[in-house]
C-alpha cells in the first residue's frame, strides 16, 4: 500500500497551523497501520462472522446469495455429536503439545546454557524440525508411524515390544499425532527460552553459588522467577500456535481414524470444504477464533500485573 | 489459525463479489471462438499430467485454439473452481471428477453442453447421468474407470491360489495368502470420499442403496469387510492407506491382492518383476453382476464469455473425438467412455478387459443423491472407519451414518 506524503504547508513559526500540521502528519503516520488492520483483520473477521449467521453453500459461490439463519449454524454445531469429540480432542492436543515442548525446550535451553564443544552446531541442528515444511515432516511421520513396515515399530520389535498400531487404532492416533507436533514444537521452545535464559545476569547465579545454593535451588529459585516473563510468552504463543494446527494433522491422519484426530481446526474444513456448509465451517472457525481471543486477553492481563509487579 | 484465515479469506473474496451481480451467460452460440482459451485440471502426477498434455496438444493442433494450462492437486480442484466462481476467474474449460459437477453445475456457473453441439449419444448411460443437472448435460467424460481386484500372479501361483470371484472365494484366497509378514489384500479406507469409493462396489454389489445406510445388505457388505480386517488378512492401517499407498503396498510385495483403479496399471506396467493379473471385484454369490462406482473426470465449460465458451467448447468436442479418447484411455489406462469405443478398446487390451466389463454395469455416485452426496459420502466413510477400527460395530456405526446423512 502507497500513501501519498501529506502536503504540509510551510511551517511558519507563528499561530496555531503547525499544531494543526502535526497532527495531520500523526493521522497520516497511524493510517497504514489502521488500513492494514482493518483490511486484512477486521473485514475478514467481520465477514466470517456474517457468514456464520448464513446458509452458505456452494451454489452462494457463485450467486452470492446465502439466506440468513441466525444463529442456526452454531446451533447445528454445537450439538453435533462431533462437537465433544473435536472440542476434547483440541484440549488434549493443545494440553499436551505445551507441557512437552514446554518441559523438553527448557530442559535443552538449560543444556545449551553450559559451554561446551559443539553446543552451537547441536543447537542449530535441533532447529531443523522448525526449518522443515510441515506438510514434509508430516508426511515423514506417517511413515515412521506405519504399523507394519514404519521404523518406530521396528525399534520396538527390536527392543521385544509388541507393535503399536499408531495410526490405525482409535486409542494411539492422538498420542501419535500429539508426538508429531511436540517434535516440531521444541525448537521455538528451545530458542526463545535459551533467550531468556541468557538475558539473565551470570552474577545472580555466583551470588547464590556463593550463599551455598545448590544447582536445583539455583534453578528454583534464580532461574526460574526470572524466566517467568519469556515463559508466560512462549506458553501463550504456544497456545495460539497449537490450538490452530491444521497441516500436521491433516497429513498424519486426515482426522481419523473414526474421528479420533479430529480437532476444531480440521472439523472446520470438513465442514466447509468436504461437507460444503460454508456456514457452519465459519461457525466452529469463530468459536476457536472466540477461545483464542480469551487466552490472548488473559495473557495481556497477566502481563499488565507482572509489569505492575515490576514498578513497584 | 490457517483454517480460520482461509475460511475468512474465502468469506471476504466471497463478499467482496457478492457486489457484483451474476451476469448471464451472452447466448451468442454464432459468436466467434477465441484464439486461446484456459483449461483446469488435476493430473497432477508425472504419467497423467504428461499423458493429458498431449491430448491438449493434439486438440490445439487440430483447433488453431491456444489451450493455457492449469493443474491443481485434486483436493484444490473444488476450492479452485468456487474461487473462480466467486471472482468471476472460472476457466474456459474445466476437468473435474464426475461427482463434484452436479455441485458446480447448482450454483448456475457451468453452460450446457448442448449450446456447444455436443451430445450424450452413445455414451455409457452412468457417466452421462452424472454429467446430468436437472435435466441437461452439463459435463462427458473422454474416458472413465473404475475398481477392480489387481492381484500378484507369482503369490497366487506360488500358494495355489485362483483368483476370487465370491467374497466367499476372497476372504479364502486372503487368508491363504496372508503369511511371512505379507497380507493378502489390501484396499484404502480413508475417512473421505476416497474411502467411500473403494466401498461402494462392496456396498452396492450387496444390493445396499446410499438412501438408506443401515439397510441389512449394507450392514452384511460392511461386517465382510470388516472380517477381513479383524481377521488379520488385510492390514489395520487400510484406514491410513490412499489408493497411492495402496498401490505402493502391491508393488513392494507387501500385499498378493488389491483393490485399485485401471490408472495404476501403467505404473505396474514399469515394474518388470511384477506380474499382475486384474479380475472384477469379488461378488457376494456366484453369477451376480458387480456393482463399482463410476470414475473419471468429465469435461465442463463455464460461463465466461461468447468467444471463451465457443473456444472451449471446440476444445472438448476435440477431446471427446474417438481417436483422441483411444490416444486418452491408452496412455492412462481409462476406458473410453462411449460404449462402442470401449468393446474395441477392451479386445485390443486385454488387461482392462475386466475394467471394461465392469464400466457397463458401473453406477454413478450422483445419480440419485446429487448435490446430497458428499454428506452420505462423508457419513458412509465415518461409519467404514469406525467399524474397522472397532469403535463402533457395523450395525450401529451405519445407524450413526444413516442418522448423519438424513440430518
Amino acid at each position: 500500500m502507497t500513501l501519498a506524503a501529506p502536503v504540509l504547508p510551510v511551517p511558519r513559526r507563528t499561530g496555531r497551523r503547525p499544531r494543526c500540521g502535526t497532527r495531520f502528519a500523526a493521522w497520516a503516520f497511524l493510517l497504514p497501520a489502521v488500513a492494514y488492520v482493518v483490511v486484512f483483520f477486521g473485514y475478514p473477521l467481520a465477514a466470517n462472522v456474517v457468514m456464520s449467521t448464513q446458509d452458505y453453500t456452494v451454489k452462494s459461490f457463485y450467486t452470492g446469495e446465502a439466506p440468513f439463519v441466525g444463529l442456526a449454524n452454531y446451533a447445528a454445531v454445537l450439538t453435533d455429536p462431533l462437537f465433544s469429540t473435536a472440542a476434547l480432542n483440541t484440549v488434549l492436543f493443545t494440553a499436551g503439545s505445551l507441557v512437552f515442548q514446554f518441559v523438553i525446550g527448557l530442559a535443552l535451553a538449560v543444556f545449551f546454557t553450559g559451554r561446551f564443544l559443539g553446543s552451537a552446531l547441536l543447537r542449530s541442528l535441533l532447529l531443523l524440525p522448525w526449518l522443515l515444511p510441515l506438510v514434509v515432516s508430516g508426511a515423514v511421520w506417517r511413515w515412521m508411524f506405519d504399523q507394519d513396515h514404519g521404523v518406530l515399530n521396528a525399534a520396538l520389535r527390536l527392543a521385544g515390544l509388541g507393535a503399536v498400531p499408531w495410526l490405525s487404532s482409535t486409542g494411539w492416533a492422538l498420542p501419535a499425532v500429539i508426538l508429531t507436533n511436540i517434535w516440531i514444537g521444541i525448537p521455538f521452545n528451545l530458542v526463545i527460552l535459551h533467550g531468556g535464559l541468557r538475558a539473565i545476569p551470570a552474577s545472580l547465579h555466583e551470588a547464590a553459588a556463593l550463599d551455598g545454593a545448590g544447582a536445583w535451588q539455583r534453578f528454583r529459585y534464580v532461574t526460574w522467577p526470572l524466566l517467568r516473563p519469556v515463559s508466560g510468552i512462549v506458553l501463550m504463543l504456544g497456545l495460539v500456535y497449537t490450538i490452530k494446527v491444521f497441516d500436521v494433522i491433516m497429513v498424519v491422519t486426515g482426522g481419523g481414524p473414526a474421528n479420533a484426530t479430529q480437532t476444531l481446526t480440521t472439523w472446520s474444513y470438513r465442514l466447509s470444504f468436504q461437507d460444503f456448509t460454508f456456514g457452519r465451517g465459519a461457525a466452529v472457525g469463530n468459536v476457536l477464533i472466540l477461545v483464542a481471543t480469551g487466552f490472548g486477553l488473559l495473557y495481556l492481563r497477566s502481563a499488565k500485573a507482572t509489569l505492575a509487579e515490576a514498578a513497584t | 489459525m490457517s483454517v480460520a484465515r482461509r475460511a475468512l479469506f474465502l468469506a471476504a473474496s466471497a463478499a467482496l463479489l457478492a457486489a457484483c451481480s451474476p451476469s448471464p451467460a451472452p447466448q451468442t452460440p454464432d459468436a466467434p471462438a477465441a484464439t486461446s482459451v484456459t483449461e483446469l485440471d488435476y493430473y497432477a502426477d508425472e504419467q497423467g499430467s504428461a499423458a493429458w498434455q498431449k491430448i491438449l496438444d493434439a486438440c490445439a493442433a487440430q483447433t488453431g485454439i491456444k489451450i493455457e494450462r492449469q493443474t491443481v492437486p485434486t483436493a484444490q480442484m473444488l476450492p479452485k473452481i468456487l474461487q473462480g466462481a466467486s471472482s468471476k476467474t472460472l476457466p474456459g474449460l474445466l476437468f473435474t471428477d464426475n461427482p463434484t459437477l452436479q455441485q458446480v453445475a447448482a450454483t448456475g456457473a457451468l453452460t450446457p453442453l448442448s449450446d456447444y453441439g455436443i451430445s450424450a449419444d452413445g455414451y455409457y448411460p452412468s457417466i452421462v447421468k452424472a454429467g446430468t443437472y436437472q435435466g441437461k448435460i452439463y459435463g462427458v467424460a473422454p474416458g472413465v474407470n473404475g475398481l477392480a481386484l489387481i492381484y500378484n500372479k507369482d503369490l497366487l501361483t506360488a500358494a495355489g491360489v485362483q483368483p476370487p470371484s465370491t467374497w466367499d472365494d476372497l476372504k479364502a484366497a486372503a487368508a491363504k495368502l496372508t503369511k511371512d509378514g505379507k497380507y493378502g489384500l489390501a484396499f484404502s479406507a480413508i475417512p473421505s470420499e476416497e474411502g467411500t469409493w473403494q466401498f461402494l462396489p462392496f456396498f452396492w454389489s450387496n444390493g445396499a442403496e446410499l438412501s438408506q445406510l443401515d439397510s441389512p445388505q449394507s450392514t452384511q457388505a460392511l461386517r465382510y469387510v470388516t472380517d477381513l480386517v479383524t481377521s488379520g488378512s488385510a492390514s489395520k492401517s487400510v484406514v491410513t492407506w490412499n489408493q497411492n499407498d495402496v498401490a505402493d503396498q502391491f508393488v513392494a510385495g507387501n500385499a498378493a491382492m488389491m483393490i485399485n483403479g485401471s490408472w495404476n496399471l501403467a505404473r505396474l506396467d514399469e515394474q518388470a518383476s511384477l506380474h499382475y493379473g486384474v479380475v472384477p471385484i469379488p461378488v457376494p454369490k456366484a453369477g451376480a453382476k458387480p456393482v463399482v462406482a463410476l470414475g473419471g473426470e468429465v469435461g465442463a465449460v463455464p460461463v465466461t464469455s461468447g468467444p471463451t465458451q465457443q473456444a472451449a467448447g471446440k476444445v472438448l468436442s476435440c477431446v471427446l473425438a474417438e481417436p483422441i479418447m483411444l490416444q486418452w484411455s491408452k496412455a492412462h489406462a481409462y476406458i473410453p467412455s462411449k460404449t462402442a469405443v470401449a468393446a474395441r478398446f477392451g479386445a485390443e487390451q486385454p488387461a482392462m478387459q475386466a475394467f471394461v466389463d465392469e464400466v457397463g454395469s458401473a453406477r454413478s455416485r450422483t445419480a440419485e443423491l446429487g448435490e446430497k452426496y458428499p454428506k452420505v459420502s462423508q457419513a458412509l466413510a465415518d461409519a467404514i472407519q469406525a467399524s474397522l477400527t472397532g469403535k463402533q460395530p457395523a450395525d450401529q456405526a451405519l445407524k450413526t451414518a444413516q442418522q448423519a446423512a438424513g440430518s
